[in-house]
């Protein structure tokens, strides 16, 4: 259990520096900005409590927030993030069955599930926070295509960290 | 009320995620405007402490360029001191020079955070209220404007930079001094701003120099802006839109000079007093 706690806050704290000093700075073609920092809601444990999640999504939104100066942007969208995590985790996966708090890592869910379960938490996130950050409709051409393209780039960021640290199922 | 907690308890989700998304929008909507931002920005003591170390390595990747502009701006000084001029008429006698009055000073401040990929940009200075600097100045670098301080704390400032959907400066051509605003154009490039509302009889050249305008109360008139690069931007109607590149390099800054005015105090009241009188 404690070994669960020290990897998820030390995650925590190397996904916000590299999000906050590196990928920040990163932009193709004015276009994509990665947001990779998602990847801590993502890697929580199936079994954290509703209240935790919550909390611990409103935390890191609000973290990226006082780096980025936009306080409340990054927040609002980790938590839509957290509620559509929910909801799929419950669709999608039995309760029951667990031992030893597995997480919905690469490794323990097989390549097809995390695919689809990054790929929409993924675009529910970024769709939530571009439009927040420009709420106004007529520049809605411009924000889908740095929605979309930006999506494309986390995307691709999540799944090449993940098979860095793929470890298989132990049976 | 048993029934209700049930209820409540088995969709417990939804309700949580009501009170946090509540909760995160309020702060959006109430501390955007950043005259209230109080501790939420990279002003405050953690984020601004982190920010100035990591700066401080990266600056090591940049001296070299820093080191030429900087001499090249010496040399542009040099050549303006009083001793690179000759007198052309013979001195008489010397007269104290009560005619000018020091209107504009500057202090110096280095850049410590930036972005350039947002749709509102904000850069992060290490100078503030303690070192003189105000909400309302504006902001210069070696190459041309940069943008206005909107916040302060004791040694950090905020800078809104021109790459801001509220950023328009009162701009003019340089050689023809036809008064337009500058502001950032609607495709977000970091490099092309919007001139708009020339008057149309003006035949604007592609090249020609934008710089600030006798009428802006934050910068001295003559600052480059850019030059004019495209002039068929769309939208305008009665009056004429043209696309410019800045002359600054927003994603290299490093150095900038806060322009504090003099008169800037006095503009202001006689702005209110306009607005009283309307």
């Amino acid at each position: 259990m404690s070994r669960v706690i020290i990897v998820n806050l030390i995650r925590f704290v190397v996904l916000v520096l590299l999000q906050v000093f590196l990928l920040k700075n990163i932009s193709l073609y004015n276009l994509s900005v990665p947001y990779l920092y998602i990847l801590f809601i993502l890697l929580l444990p199936f079994e954290t409590p509703n209240l935790l999640l919550f909390l611990l999504s409103f935390l890191l939104g609000l973290t990226i927030d006082m780096f980025n100066d936009t306080p409340g942007l990054h927040a609002a969208s980790c938590v839509v993030l957290a509620l559509v995590r929910v909801l799929f985790i419950s669709v999608t996966v039995q309760k029951d069955g667990f031992d030893n708090e597995p997480e919905p890592t690469l490794g323990n869910m097989g390549f097809r599930w995390f695919f689809t379960y990054s790929a929409l938490l993924i675009v529910v996130h970024h769709f939530f926070l571009f439009n927040l950050e420009v709420f106004r409709l007529d520049e809605i051409q411009y924000t889908l295509l740095r929605f979309l393209s930006s999506a494309v780039f986390t995307l691709f960021l999540i799944l090449i960290s993940s098979f860095l640290f793929y470890r298989r199922k132990e049976r | 009320m048993r029934n209700l907690l049930i209820f409540i308890s088995k969709y417990n989700a939804f309700f949580l995620f009501l009170i946090f998304e509540i909760s995160a929008l309020i702060i959006y909507v109430k501390y955007n405007s950043f005259q209230r931002a109080t501790y939420l920005n990279t002003t405050n003591q953690v984020t601004g402490t982190l920010y100035a170390r990591v700066n401080e390595l990266n600056s090591y990747l940049s001296l070299k360029d820093v080191n030429d502009s900087l001499a090249a701006e010496n040399a542009r000084l040099h050549s303006q001191l009083q001793s690179s001029y000759y007198a052309d008429t013979v001195a008489t006698h010397t007269v104290i020079d009560s005619v000018y009055k020091q209107q504009y000073t500057y202090t110096e401040a280095k850049v410590i955070d930036n972005s350039v990929n947002k749709r509102n940009n904000y850069i992060t200075i290490l100078k503030g209220s303690k070192d003189g600097i105000k909400k309302g100045m504006g902001v210069i670098c070696n190459t041309g404007v940069v943008g206005k301080v909107v916040y302060t704390e004791e040694h950090l400032s905020l800078v809104q930079s021109l790459l801001h959907k509220d950023a328009k400066v009162s701009a003019m051509l340089a050689d023809t001094k036809d008064i337009g605003s500058l502001m950032w154009g609607a495709d977000l490039n970091p490099h092309v701003g919007l001139l708009m509302d020339i008057p149309n009889h003006v035949k604007p050249r592609i090249g020609q120099w934008v710089v600030t305008s006798t009428y802006s109360s934050l910068y001295p008139a003559g600052i480059p802006l850019g030059k004019v690069s495209n002039l068929h931007a769309k939208g305008g109607g009665f009056f004429l839109n043209m696309e410019v590149n800045f002359s600054v390099d927003f994603a290299k800054l490093q150095y900038v000079y806060v322009v504090n005015n003099k008169l800037y105090l006095e503009r202001q009241t006689l702005d209110a007093q306009k607005k009283q009188d309307e």
